[in-house]
């Protein structure tokens, strides 16, 4: 286990750095000088010298690049152009709106897809299995911004149950908070419980033809808790290593379902950034992001490894 | 058997494959001429989608727009599969070695990426448009078409027909072409479509959120995002665009499931 361990550890960091060398040359493609951007084309020649040599616009690139990633390292992603703070509190402040709607949005997905996959796999073929089909084609086909706007438009505007968008913040409460987040989160996580209740469905599907299900109801257990006891259990590996995976899907989906409900998101900061030009906090976001997606992934892989001990000594 | 699937997945494909390439000759109103007295019409017999907010008819630019989403994913599929097939096969030829690690730790680097963040990145370099949401669409699909092909064609490295072109003499990249691909091209046309869909999918995304094609270049995605303040007023403005993406979405899925089920080697033998 340790050696797969140091394997994988070895493969995260190296995946991290080469990111961070793709994302930075990237975004020194970019022309123009950031300086004189935020100073504006007025600028007096020393000053905007000065305000190079504060935000070390002055040095090399490949001094720039490790002053970049050790910074990052510290918890400091340098400054905002536009708005002359520390990046890492603004992403900080936005990230209090993200991870609380990405994890609501896996919550409610997990909570429809698994009892939904459980049944269509315990009636397959018979016309709940077809409905439950049918409803994940069309879940995997909607375009989740577009089912986003219904939501608002029925539940919002219509029956005013929920404010159209918009933030309170968490100070009113956490039920508060919570409300606000949940039409964007079911918008979030519809085509993602589609896909899971796939999986979750023909996972156990899998497992249900296994011998050790037949024993168990051989031995006189009902259909009923011979899912529950045997069959779950193994067919969740497969469903959990999908479930990781969606994580990325959910936090780059949330860009978009935040522009939809003007949640002030880490999205919502990707798209001011870019249209201001503060390309400092569009790497720093887009950096940030790719390590969750890769720690995520790296998570996944370890617990797979621990379920399942053939993977630890492969290759 | 899902090959029921074929027919209503094939039959919505055609329609919006035959209305994106009638557009280019016939669209009932011209989608650049406003007529803004009309604005905001229900659907009528004049106007059987209604018009938008500046009266232009929501039929016609929808036409037009499934030109530019069947464009736009096409040709982003097209990339990952120029680019990525051609990658997995050289993985597979030559596994384990260097170059095998190369392609595959750089198919692990863009995995890392989420597709839409590498859109968001590639416009915020070089700016909005249709060109540049291909390529985003486009690098996302190579990892996607190398891995499936590196995959599939390691199990076939293995077997006599190609033991038997190697004791011919064959060159590896010679036995890639004319044995190992031919032999895989049923799963990528199965993931073709499947990317296909996923890449009508991003360019709405994309456009709703202003990084797609830019005005006057009509997007179903642009029409979704012009109609969100609309919705409560007319309905329709925001209905057509949605259905058209479903619809189109739910086709190329149901013809790529009846697609995997046809070329299954099991059930085909279980058809004859």
């Amino acid at each position: 286990m340790l050696h797969y361990l140091i394997k994988r550890l070895t493969s995260l960091v190296l995946t991290l750095l080469v990111a961070s060398v793709v994302l930075f040359v990237t975004i020194e493609i970019v022309p123009g000088d950031p300086a004189s951007f935020m100073l504006g084309i007025n600028a007096q020649a020393e000053t905007l010298e000065a305000l190079r040599t504060e935000l070390g616009l002055d040095k090399s690139k490949p001094q720039r690049y490790w002053q970049w990633l050790t910074g990052m390292l510290q918890g400091d992603f340098g400054k905002s152009y536009t708005y002359k703070t520390p990046v890492a509190a603004m992403i900080g402040e936005r990230m209090w709106i993200s991870l609380p709607l990405t994890l609501f949005a896996l919550l409610i997905s997990t909570l429809i897809a698994f009892p939904a996959g459980i049944y269509a796999a315990s009636r397959r073929g018979r016309i709940g299995d077809a409905a439950v089909t049918g409803m994940t084609q069309l879940g995997v086909a909607i375009p989740n911004f577009w089912f986003a706007m219904l939501l608002v438009s029925f539940f919002a505007i219509k029956l005013g149950w929920f404010s159209s968008g918009g933030f309170i913040g968490w100070d009113q409460g956490l039920l508060v908070g919570l409300k606000s987040l949940l039409l964007p989160a079911i918008a979030l996580a519809l085509p993602q419980a589609a896909i899971l209740t796939r999986v979750t469905r023909s996972s156990l599907l899998d497992v249900l033809s296994e011998d050790y299900m037949r024993t168990a109801r051989a031995k006189g257990m009902s259909k009923r808790s011979a899912i529950w006891r045997h069959g779950l259990r193994n067919a969740m590996i497969p469903v959990l290593t999908i479930l990781g995976l969606q994580f990325s899907f959910l936090l780059a989906g949330a860009i978009i379902i935040e522009k939809v409900f003007y949640l002030p998101g880490l999205g919502l900061l990707v798209f001011q950034s870019i249209a201001q030009r503060d390309l400092i906090v569009v790497e720093s976001v887009v950096m940030l992001l790719v390590f969750a997606v890769v720690l995520v992934t790296f998570l996944v892989d370890l617990a797979y490894a621990w379920v399942d001990p053939r993977l630890r000594t492969r290759s | 058997m899902k090959l029921r699937t074929l027919v209503p997945g094939a039959l919505l494909v055609l329609i919006f494959l035959s209305a994106a390439l009638v557009s280019f000759i016939w669209t009932p109103f011209d989608v650049t001429k406003l007529d803004i007295p009309n604005k905001l019409q229900p659907p009528s017999l004049v106007h059987c989608f209604g018009t938008d907010q500046l009266g232009r008819d929501i039929f016609s630019m929808i036409m037009v727009g499934a030109r530019t989403s069947i464009a736009v994913a096409f040709i982003a599929v097209g990339i990952g599969m120029l680019v990525g097939v051609p990658l997995g096969l050289a993985a597979a030829a030559n596994q384990g070695s260097f170059i095998d690690e190369l392609i595959m730790r750089t198919n692990d680097l863009v995995f890392a990426f989420p597709a839409l963040l590498i859109a968001i990145m590639i416009t915020a370099v070089f700016g909005p448009g249709a060109v540049n949401a291909i390529i985003a669409i486009g690098i996302f699909n190579i990892p996607v078409f190398a891995r499936l092909t590196r995959g599939a064609a390691l199990s076939l490295w293995s077997r006599e027909f190609i033991l038997a072109a190697r004791v011919a003499g064959k060159r590896a990249a010679r036995i890639s072409f004319e044995h190992i691909l031919p032999n895989i091209l049923n799963l990528l046309i199965v993931q073709g479509t499947i990317q296909f869909s996923l890449g009508i999918l991003a360019e709405a995304a994309l456009s709703y959120i202003g990084l797609g094609a830019q005005p006057p270049i009509p997007s179903w995605g642009r029409m979704l995002a012009e109609s969100q303040t609309l919705v409560s007023l007319a309905p329709h403005v925001a209905l057509f665009p949605g259905f058209a993406i479903l619809l189109t979405v739910l086709g190329l899925n149901l013809l790529g499931d009846a697609l995997r089920d046809w070329f299954d080697p099991r059930l085909q033998r279980l058809r004859s």
